[in-house]
């Protein structure tokens, strides 16, 4: 919803606050960002998504000013920050272990960095006070880090980094050492941090809900380059390769040789004696050319009988149930061997679950459905 | 009851090797010299029976002590030279041990090694050598005199700076190894939110790291403190006839005097004035203990 309105990076006419040009860090031997350029907007929540070692914290370290790239420029608000110490630059990052100061109580945590900006006595307890209250802490305002929960640590890292009103917070993966439900509740709790207060937030994590959840445009990375970045929705409907279409959520790729039939129509041929499958794209590929077909498990249809109006069937036998409480997965594996994935929703109860293992089903899906990709 | 068996080994090493003798120099202390031996009575007799034994004992020691001002002079000057000593011995650690702390991981068995290798020797050997390098004809005024900084020797030896020599290169482990590993658990990421928070690197360093690194200043200062505070061999080693600590009188009351009932009574009060360290020493193991659970 928000998305719809917000989207300075369509806009030709937008200034990015922070810009990558070209920006290559090397730790000796190791390439940790490879020539990497990349533009974040104002007011963003924007999110590096990869598994660790891809250098999504190192792009974060350099940003803090704990790194600085070995080749290209990175600019906050049209200036290159490369000569600029940590302490001086207008960002604040919440680190992964919090690092809260363990011989200050959360108010002195909180009151740190005013206080060394030589902030008067008045407005630092005034800016600490409303800090509390965005966090919902103010009953804990005297104890020491070790006296409060784990999420009661991560809002006060939170408050403590918001406190100076910088153009830029970093995230390094802060919701990482909460469980699930906590979890959740932060990411929410987040998202309305970040409106109210308008700062630009960039967060670096390994979970792709967590990104999906959060961010206004997501970043994968893998191995120092990024793959794709775009709004959460087109990651996951349109990834522009496998990686990323495996990376986010779950995936069938079947890998085969794509044909021309048509305008933006393609035949797939897949496996011997097996029929050829039909899929759209907007992708050009060659006759003959190798190509793989992204296809999410909610996006196939599992029944009894052979639909008829399908672009793409076919048979097999129930392998496995995956049962999540509200889906369920079924594991079908086809005659050539293959595993395809469909996902359903739970909406009767299991007792009356209409397919179980060994049940012979027909999977379908449309020629829409999946995204046809080179690589 | 193997629990018991347990608590009870300390226990009875105490008992045995600290509080038995503790009792024996108490009991001397309120003795009087005599000509004999051992050179003090009352000697317990089983025939007087245990009142009239008791009834011979005095503080007289006691007041002797405070009568002449060579006793409170020296416990004085002890108590100076321990506090100047243990503040130079944390000036030179301290720096030491930051530089342990951020050496790389694979340097920081060696550098230990390093820190730890003059135990190997005996520490009379070593104080013997830094006779040979601080005398007058010494090693130092010799590399100081050809280098040219200087052209009279210096007198260095059987002066206050040599025992301050001494005392902090003996000490100096002492030091090192506490603050050493209370700055080796130090979690880097909390200087780099100290300066991403707007602290220069001396501003991060005075406000995060010497205040997370105080328990092991304060146990490295202790540790220092409170065998510094009766040290003998090192004053009168390297100490001159200027130099008066209360070891050293100690010593000279026991084997020059012999008179052994003064001598226990400059003991017993040396160890109340070192129980007091001792007690805070213990406290604040105690409250690093319970921070860190």
């Amino acid at each position: 919803m928000q998305s719809s309105k917000f989207a300075p990076w369509d806009d030709p006419d937008a200034k990015p606050l922070i810009r990558f040009k070209n920006v290559t860090k090397r730790f000796g031997e190791f390439t940790a960002i490879d020539n990497l350029t990349l533009d974040i907007y104002e007011r963003e929540f924007f999110a590096l998504l990869g598994p660790s070692g891809c250098g999504k914290t190192t792009m974060m370290r350099m940003l803090a000013g704990f790194e600085s790239p070995t080749e290209g420029v990175i600019e906050l608000a049209g200036q290159d920050i490369a000569p600029v110490p940590p302490n001086k630059r207008a960002v604040n990052m919440m680190f992964q272990s919090y690092a809260l100061f363990p011989h200050l109580s959360v108010w002195d945590n909180i009151a740190f960095g005013l206080r060394r900006d030589r902030m008067p006595k008045r407005d630092v307890e005034d800016r600490v006070e409303e800090m509390l209250r965005l966090v919902r802490l103010e009953k804990f305002a005297k104890r020491k880090p070790h006296q409060i929960s784990g999420g009661q640590r991560q809002r006060v890292a939170l408050a403590r980094s918001l406190a100076k009103a910088p153009k830029l917070l970093l995230l390094d993966e802060p919701l990482g050492a909460l469980d699930k439900k906590l979890r959740q509740d932060t990411q929410f709790e987040l998202m309305d941090i970040q409106e109210k207060t308008g700062t630009t937030f960039v967060i670096v994590t390994h979970d792709q809900e967590e990104a999906m959840t959060v961010a206004s445009r997501v970043a994968v990375m893998d191995q120092g380059q990024l793959m794709q970045v775009s709004t959460p929705d087109r990651i996951y409907e349109t990834p522009n390769s496998v990686y990323v279409a495996d990376f986010i959520g779950d995936v069938n790729i079947i890998q085969g040789r794509a044909t021309p039939e048509g305008e933006e129509t393609y035949r797939i041929d897949w496996s011997e004696g097996v029929q050829p499958l039909t899929a759209k794209s907007s992708n050009e590929f060659a006759a003959g050319q190798t190509c793989h077909l992204a296809i999410r498990p909610e996006k196939v249809a599992i029944t009894a009988e052979r639909p008829e109006d399908a672009a793409n069937a076919v048979q097999g036998r129930v392998h496995d149930i995956a049962y999540l409480g509200n889906l369920s997965t079924y594991y079908v594996e086809l005659p050539n061997g293959t595993i395809i994935k469909a996902q359903t929703s739970n909406t009767r109860r299991i007792s009356r679950r209409t397919f179980t293992w060994e049940d012979t089903v027909w999977l379908s899906w449309t020629a829409t459905a999946g995204v046809l990709l080179a690589n | 009851m193997r629990r018991f068996l347990l608590i009870a080994i300390p226990y009875a090493w105490l008992t045995v090797l600290f509080l038995v003798p503790f009792a024996i120099v108490f009991k001397i202390s309120l003795s009087d010299y005599a000509v004999s031996i051992p050179p003090y009575v009352p000697q317990f007799d089983w025939a007087e029976g245990i009142m009239a034994f008791i009834r011979e004992l005095d503080f007289e020691n006691f007041v002797f002590l405070t009568e002449d001002d060579l006793y409170w002079k020296a416990y004085l000057s002890s108590l100076k030279i321990a506090i100047s000593a243990t503040f130079l011995t944390l000036c030179v650690g301290y720096p030491i041990a930051y530089g342990m702390a951020r050496a790389p991981e694979e340097w920081r068995p060696t550098l230990m090694m390093l820190v730890i290798l003059p135990f190997w020797t005996s520490f009379l050997i070593r104080v013997y050598a830094w006779m040979g390098i601080l005398s007058n004809e010494g090693y130092l005024n010799q590399v100081l005199l050809w280098t040219g900084i200087i052209n009279e020797p210096l007198t260095i030896l059987n002066t206050n700076t040599a025992v301050y020599i001494g005392i902090v290169y003996t000490y100096l482990p002492f030091m090192i190894l506490p603050v050493y590993s209370a700055l080796d658990r130090l979690d880097g990421s909390l200087i780099e939110a100290a300066e991403d928070l707007g602290c220069s690197r001396a501003k991060a360093f005075w406000l995060v790291t010497i205040p997370l690194s105080r328990p092991g200043i304060i146990a490295g200062c202790f540790l220092v403190f409170i065998p510094t505070l009766g040290e003998f061999v090192i004053p009168s080693l390297l100490g001159g006839s200027g130099t008066l600590m209360i070891g050293k009188v100690l010593w000279e009351e026991f084997f020059s005097n012999r008179d052994w009932p003064v001598a226990s009574a400059v003991a017993v009060i040396l160890l109340l004035i070192l129980v007091i360290p001792i007690v805070l020493f213990q406290r604040n193991q105690q409250k690093q203990a319970e921070a860190e659970q």
